[in-house]
Formats: structure tokens, sequence, C-alpha cells
């Protein structure tokens, strides 16, 4: 009897003594993922934090009007982003006006027309596309596109548009084949695969029943995508171009090959050299001495952030937005 | 009229679908001629003397060994500094987190961190470290692209461990096994294919990556282990060879372009099949 509760006993304290390691292993565990989880928040914290700290001087140097002025002179340690921010805004813009219509177009050729068999080469094409790293970008579009498109094709856009009012001074010359157009255009390139497979995974939550049903009313392939898929999957169609959007801002290595660095005089011309943010902070940071100079360069690097992270949480949440509603939906 | 109207519908038809026909050839199109103009460019360049040389001075002869092997430790610090974090990360928002107030916020900056300029994460890692640390270093350089490896693990992960089915978690809890041992033995295991795809990707993406690296890892035209110490890097290396006016060292930069960019792409296809091969 007595040995029985002896036993009895110490078979209960093993298994105490396991649950309590088991708890405690399990609370180790939960802490470390946990931690690993806060350290991304403090990660994206931390960002903002040092770059503020990091561009203090410039902030409280030159204020608001580092935004609005122009002058980039490290010999005077006089800066102004608004070269940058210019040249930022514009290639971008160039790139989403190009892009955006060919990502679309690439969507519905594989959603819609590709045959079967062609479908996955396609899409494994559109992937290597978007896997070319951006420095092959742009070194391609220094060595290969800027002086093609100097030669056979800046000038005759100059030569054409010649006396036509605001077209002649949006595309003035001398062609230099580097510039904002260039630019842009080897952004365009850089964000079209991620269009068109955002697009396309988009488009394949459109309910079935809805494009038969429209199909079987007579529509043709072109009205069923702009009159029903397209406004069923506008809010995630318009989400993937700001992710793209996104990656444009900040792009920096295939940008800065081909923008041609000029801080001065913004002019209307889309063919002159510019800078964007990205290529000054890659092209100058490592050269900037003193205290003002490099807090600039860092203030430039906020100014990016402010504009990327708005534009990217802006697409996270359509993006987040179209997938219940499409989730819903189709449940 | 109505034929008109019919007429009309088809033409507008006929049109768009031909211009997306377009579209995709343009993307084709493109694709075919970076591809075209990096291999005519790369191959010339190519030879064994690449991966046992250092960076030549100009007009002399040498190779991207430097740039080569800085290149391996850094996406080698990267990935070891990264992945576990990222897996961490990626369960607590799968496994523990998923409804919480927490795991909301992480994941809405962790998917802006996936798509934030590669070149803001290498100021912040400048302005953190390379004062203080007097420098430059390859550690400053494989932190800053751990912080690219972290999101791209974390979202695959997560991916991956949503898609697990409820049924084995309660299986090994029915058991008795505690959260901890049922994720490591069970969940994890079963997403294994998909996480070690997020992985694969995350080194495709970090392998091209040269913004992140410009005022961290900064470069180093010899040969070095040194974590505390400049390294070189391919990407790098291409930068600056294409920034100078030699046309050896423009030679080099294409083979080193080719050579990065067929690694680059080879891992991505890989980890393509191997996510093709578990769905």
């Amino acid at each position: 009897m007595a040995d029985i509760a002896l036993s009895d006993t110490s078979a209960t304290t093993e298994r105490a003594t396991a649950l309590r390691r088991f708890s405690r292993s399990d609370a180790v565990f939960r802490f470390f993922t946990r931690s690993s989880a806060l350290a991304i928040l403090a990660i994206f914290a931390g960002i903002l934090v040092t770059l503020i700290g990091g561009a203090w001087v410039s902030i409280t140097q030159f204020g608001v009007g580092f935004l609005t002025t122009s002058t980039w002179n490290p010999v005077t340690e006089k800066f102004g982003a608004w070269p940058a921010i210019y040249g930022t805004l514009v290639s971008s813009a160039i790139a989403m006006i190009l892009a955006l219509p060919l990502g679309i177009g690439i969507a519905i050729f594989l959603t819609e027309i590709c045959p079967r068999q062609l479908k996955r080469p396609i899409g494994i094409a559109i992937e290597l596309l978007a896997g070319i790293p951006s420095i092959v970008y742009g070194i391609w579009g220094l060595f290969i596109l800027a002086p093609y498109f100097q030669v056979n094709i800046e000038q005759h856009v100059i030569d054409w548009f010649d006396g036509i009012p605001v077209l002649q001074s949006l595309f003035a010359g001398p062609p230099y084949g580097i510039g904002l157009f260039t630019a842009g255009l080897i952004l365009a390139i850089m964000i079209l695969p991620f269009i068109a497979s955002v697009t396309r995974d988009v488009f394949e939550t459109a309910p079935p029943m809805l494009k038969e049903a429209a199909y079987g009313t007579g529509c043709t392939t072109w009205e069923v995508m702009w009159r029903i898929v397209l406004p069923f999957t506008q809010s995630g169609v318009v989400g993937g171009a700001m992710l793209a959007l996104g990656r444009a801002l900040g792009e920096t290595m295939a940008v800065t090959f081909v923008i041609g660095n000029a801080h001065t005089h913004i002019t209307a011309n889309l063919f002159a050299p510019a800078t964007t943010i990205s290529a000054t902070i890659a092209n100058e940071f490592a050269e900037a001495l003193g205290n003002v100079y490099p807090a600039a360069i860092i203030e430039c690097g906020l100014i990016l952030m402010g504009l990327t992270f708005t534009v990217l949480a802006a697409a996270q949440l359509m993006l987040r937005g179209f997938e219940r509603r499409a989730g819903g939906r189709s449940a | 009229m109505n034929r008109a109207i019919y007429a009309r519908r088809r033409l507008v038809n006929g049109t768009f679908l031909s211009l997306s026909v377009a579209a995709a050839l343009v993307g084709m199109i493109a694709l075919a001629l970076i591809l075209y103009a990096l291999v005519v460019n790369g191959v010339q360049a190519l030879s064994p003397t690449l991966f046992t040389l250092d960076q030549p001075a100009p007009q002399s002869i040498g190779g991207l060994k430097n740039a080569i092997y800085g290149s391996l430790l850094l996406n080698a610090m990267a990935i070891a500094i990264g992945t576990p974090i990222g897996i961490f990360a990626g369960t607590y928002l799968a496994e523990y987190g998923r409804h919480s107030w927490t795991a909301f916020f992480v994941r809405f900056a962790n998917d802006i961190l996936l798509s934030a300029p590669s070149i803001l994460i290498g100021l912040f890692i400048y302005v953190l470290m390379v004062p203080r640390m007097h420098g430059f270093s390859a550690l400053a350089g494989s932190l800053a692209l751990a912080i690219i490896v972290i999101p791209v693990v974390v979202r695959t992960t997560e991916n991956m461990l949503l898609l697990v089915p409820n049924t084995l978690r309660e299986a090994a809890a029915s058991i008795g096994a505690p959260r901890a041992i049922s994720i490591r033995a069970v969940t994890w295991r079963a997403a294994r294919a998909g996480i070690v795809t997020g992985i694969l990707l995350a080194l495709a993406r970090i392998s091209g990556e040269t913004a992140p690296l410009l005022f961290t890892a900064f470069g180093n035209p010899n040969t070095s282990f040194n974590i505390l110490g400049p390294v070189g890097a391919l990407p790098l290396t291409i930068f600056n060879f294409f920034n100078s006016a030699y046309d050896d060292w423009h030679r080099l930069a294409w083979a080193g372009a080719l050579i990065i960019t067929a690694a680059v792409l080879t891992l991505s296809v890989f980890a393509r099949l191997l996510e093709g091969r578990r769905s």
C-alpha cells in the first residue's frame, strides 16, 4: 500500500515537472516569436526616428523652405530639395503613364486571350522581368537604350514637335539620351511586371458567374473586361498600381544611371537631365562632408520615406479591402 | 442601324484585344532585349580568372574575386540574421497573434517594409552604425540586407503556415503536444517547402541589391572576410566600374552583371519550381 502511494506521488510530481517544463518552453518559444514580430515594428519606427535624427541639422536650418527651394550648393551649404522632389514625381508619373496601360493589357492577355499552353511560360517570363536586378536595368538603360533613344527617337520627336505650343516645351533639344524621360521609360519597364502580375491575380478573383452571365447576354470580351471585371476589381487594380508607384518613387539604381544627375533649374523639358531623391542620395552621400550637407541628403531621404510610405500604406489598405470584399463574395 | 452598332462593338473589341496582345509582346521584347545585351556583352569577359583574381587597376588583368566572395559573405550573413527573425515573426502572425492588434500593426509595417526603397534602408543602417563603429563594415552591409530579407520571409512564412489545415494542429493538441512542440514538429514541417521558397526568394532579392550597400559595406578592392571592415560586393563593383571611364572595367562589370542576373534568375526559377512541386 505504502509503496503504491509513494510511486503515485512520484508520478504526479514527475508529471507536474514535465508540465512545468513544457509550459516554460512554450512561454520561451512564444516570447521569441512575439519579440521577432515586435522587432519589425522596431525597425519600422527605427528608420523614421533615425532619419529624423540624422536630418535634424538640416530640418532646423532650412525649415519648410527646404521643400520648395531649388538651390543645391555644397560650397555655400545652401540646400533645397525641390528639383529632386520634382524629378522623383515626374519620372514616376511618366513610368505610371507608360506602364499602367501596358500592365493591364498584359493581365487581360494572360487571363482572357492567351492559349492555355502559353500561359505558364509567359507568366514566368513576366516574373523573370521582375527578378532582374535594378542595376542591370540601369546599365542597360545607359549603354543600350539611351544612345539608341538619343539618335533615333529624341532628335525626331524634338523636330516634329518644334512649333507646337505645349509639346515643343515638353520635348525640347538638345537630345542627351539621358534625362527625365529615359528614367521614366526604364522605370516603366521595371514596374511593368509588378502591375501585370498583381492585376492578373486580381482579375482572376472576378467570379466566373458574373463573366459568364455577361458573355451570355452577348458582350464582347472587351466589354466583359471593361464593364464587369474592371469595376469588380477596381480597388485591387488601383492598389496594385499604387504598389508599383511606391516602387517607382524609391527606385535608385535603375534611375541613377540614366537621369543625368542635374540639380539645377527645372524646366518643362522632359528630355533634360534631372535628378531624383534616390539618385541624389546614391551619388552624393558618400562624398558629403561637413554637418549640413549629409543632413540635407538625409532629409531628402526622409521626404522620400514620407512619399513612399504614404503611397504604400494606401496601397495596402486598398488591397486589404479588396481581398476582404472579393473573399467574402466568392465564399 | 443595329448592324452599325454591332460592327462598332466588334471593332472596339478587336482593337483593345490586339492592343493587349501588343502589350504582352512589348513585355517579352523588353525582356529579350535586356537578356540579349547582357549575354552578348557579358560573355566576352567571362573567364576563369574572374573567380581567382582580385579587382585590377585600370588597364591591367584582374577579376572579380573580391566582389564575388564579398557578396557571398554578405548574403550568407544577411540570411543567417534575417531568416530566424522572419520565421519567428511569421509564426507569431500565423499561430499566436492572428487576429490581435499587434499582429495587425506588424503585418502593416511588414508589408510596407517589403516595398520600401532599399536606399532608405542603407541610409538607416549608415546613420545607426557607421559613425559609431568608425567606418564601413560587412556587418553593417549584412544588417541592411537582413532588413530586406525579414519582410520577405515573414510574408511567405505566414502565408504558408496559414495554408496548413487546422485539423493538423488539433490532432497535435489532442495527443497532448504543447503548443511550441506542435508548431515546430507539425506546422513548420508541413509548411517547410513553402518557407524554404521564401528564403530562396529573399536570397534572390538581396543578391542584386546595390543601394543598401553603398554606405554600409562600401566595397573593397581586396578580398576580405573581416566582418568589421569594408568588403566588396558584385553590385557595388558593377556600379563603381560603370561610373569609371575605363573600357576594361566596363567589360568586367558586364561579366559581373551577367553573373548576378544568372544567379538571381536561377534562384527565383528554382524557388518557383519548389513551390510548384508542392502545390
